[in-house]
């Protein structure tokens, strides 16, 4: 099975350490507002589409390439698959903006993109996980939903 | 006061809702929803609006598009299942009298000609096929598959008046196709959107097209004929369309739907939740136009707007449907 991989041997990255609890975020008299660390907690445990490795893991996804704007109700996630010709940067994409479509306010706009410059069809590729109609159709499709939820499956 | 309104919310589909449209006396609405149902709206008691009929049960996923054809007693409905499905209120009820298949996937959009003859259906399969109608009891026969577009097919809206139809796609380029009569040709292909083009709305006279995307821009094509004294080349009795004005900066977000009203008013429905009216400046000419905006409504809903469009009886109410799952009336005060 080795051989119909993308990428053989992916290197494995550090987890960050979970995130600590605030006395204000207990406290129901602050406001608690919605930063990148939050969303980040919710997509990072996702499971790589080959590999049983988190996309955390195989530094696809990190902290720092998560931008939440509570203000104007906006998140943007930026991921890096692991090789420029990941065939399964498109599924990657798909799982994260499912699993943020399920999880976070309503209120949201969201936005997954591919981390500029790292894959080579980074622009087509966007253009699709940008395709609300694209993404809805794919979701209504038994075999990508079924792909989608398999890298969610990991999720805590 | 506010210069939009909301008179009426539609409540009853159970996800988001992808179109809604009027009948042509504006009497009734027909709304759909990626919760597989189509549901027609129309005035009770109290002029309230409130929900006629549930048509459910026959599309296996998402319904993308319906369209009323001119005599109003047809409802063409698209779905992601691939299929147009063809309603029938003549006796009251809505029956469904035929099924089209033929595309290999998600149907996007669908649209009458205005003899309510001819029914354009668009989808991901990069086609337009254009359908004739036979008679009325659901004989329906597939006159012409037009595959000139290199990706998914979003939108097809016919002229007002004439044979001429307009395809807009995720390859950022728009089609004119026109009955030669015994062949259907594509005239034009209308580049300038710098990215998918999600509607496309000609005005009253069909002189002209206006367009919306992803790229967030709205453009107007004016239309040049044979021996047009601009001297716009063209070849045989092709007609040819050119880009005479870009709205842009008014949007932030993808543009989904745009609707062009008798008496002027260009509205549209956007993926920030906002809907915007433009209208056409004094100064503004079919060579060179300029449009102002008229009026904003932000969070007019509470999710993306997918339709927006006029009501016919030119009384300045429109509808607009959207991912909040509701859809909901609305007036322009002027």
């Amino acid at each position: 099975q080795s051989e119909t991989l993308d990428n053989i041997a992916p290197a494995i990255y550090e987890k960050v350490k979970d995130r600590q609890v605030l006395s204000t975020e207990l406290d129901d008299d602050v406001v608690d507002g919605f930063d990148s660390r939050e969303v980040f907690d919710l997509i990072r445990s996702i499971n790589d589409p080959e590999h049983p490795n988190s996309l955390e893991e195989l530094n696809v996804l990190r902290e720092d390439h998560v931008y939440v704007d509570d203000k104007t109700n906006e998140i943007k996630v930026l991921f890096t698959p692991t090789i420029p010709h990941c065939s399964m940067a498109t599924l990657i994409g798909l799982s994260i903006r499912v699993r943020l479509l399920r999880s976070v306010p309503q209120r949201f706009k969201v936005e997954v993109a591919i981390f500029p410059k790292s894959h080579a069809s980074e622009e087509a590729v966007n253009k699709q996980l940008a395709d609300k109609e694209r993404v809805a159709a794919a979701l209504e499709n038994p075999h990508l939903l079924e792909a989608v939820n398999g890298c969610l499956k990991t999720i805590a | 006061t506010e210069l939009i309104t909301c008179t009426h919310t539609l409540k009853g589909h159970t996800a988001r809702v992808w179109d809604a449209k009027w009948n042509p006396t504006g009497t009734l609405l027909a709304t759909c929803s990626a919760d597989k149902t189509i549901r027609i709206w129309g005035q009770g008691e109290n002029n309230n609006w409130i929900c006629k009929s549930v048509l459910s049960g026959h599309h296996e996923r998402t319904i993308r598009s319906v369209a009323w054809s001119p005599c109003g007693l047809f409802l063409a409905a698209g779905s992601f299942d691939s299929t147009t499905s063809i309603w029938d209120r003549t006796d009251g009820e809505f029956e469904c009298i035929a099924t089209l298949e033929g595309h290999n996937n998600e149907v996007k959009c669908v649209a009458w000609s205005s003899s309510g003859q001819l029914l354009a259906t668009c989808s991901r399969d990069k086609s337009v096929w254009i359908w004739e109608v036979l008679d009325d009891e659901g004989e329906y026969e597939c006159l012409m598959v037009l595959g000139t577009h290199k990706q998914d097919v979003k939108s097809v809206a016919w002229h007002p008046t004439e044979e001429i139809l307009a395809s807009s796609s995720y390859d950022d380029t728009i089609n004119i196709y026109r009955d030669d009569p015994h062949d259907w040709l594509c005239d034009d292909t209308l580049t300038g959107h710098a990215s998918t083009v999600w509607d496309v709305a000609f005005d009253k006279t069909g002189d002209r097209l206006a367009s919306c995307g992803a790229d967030k821009s709205l453009k107007i094509w004016t239309r040049y004929r044979p021996g047009n004294p601009e001297g716009i080349q063209m070849k045989g009795a092709a007609s040819k369309w050119k880009c005479t004005c870009t709205l842009s900066g008014y949007h932030t977000k993808e543009i989904y739907s745009i609707s062009w009203s008798n008496d002027g008013y260009i509205l549209t429905g956007d993926g920030s939740n906002t809907i915007h009216i433009f209208v056409e400046t004094p100064t503004s000419t079919l060579n060179e136009g300029s449009f102002e905006l008229v009026a904003t409504k932000k969070d007019g809903h509470l999710d993306d707007i997918n339709g927006a469009n006029w009501s016919p009886l030119g009384d300045k109410t429109f509808v607009t449907a959207s991912d909040d799952c509701f859809a909901k009336i609305w007036k322009l005060n002027t």
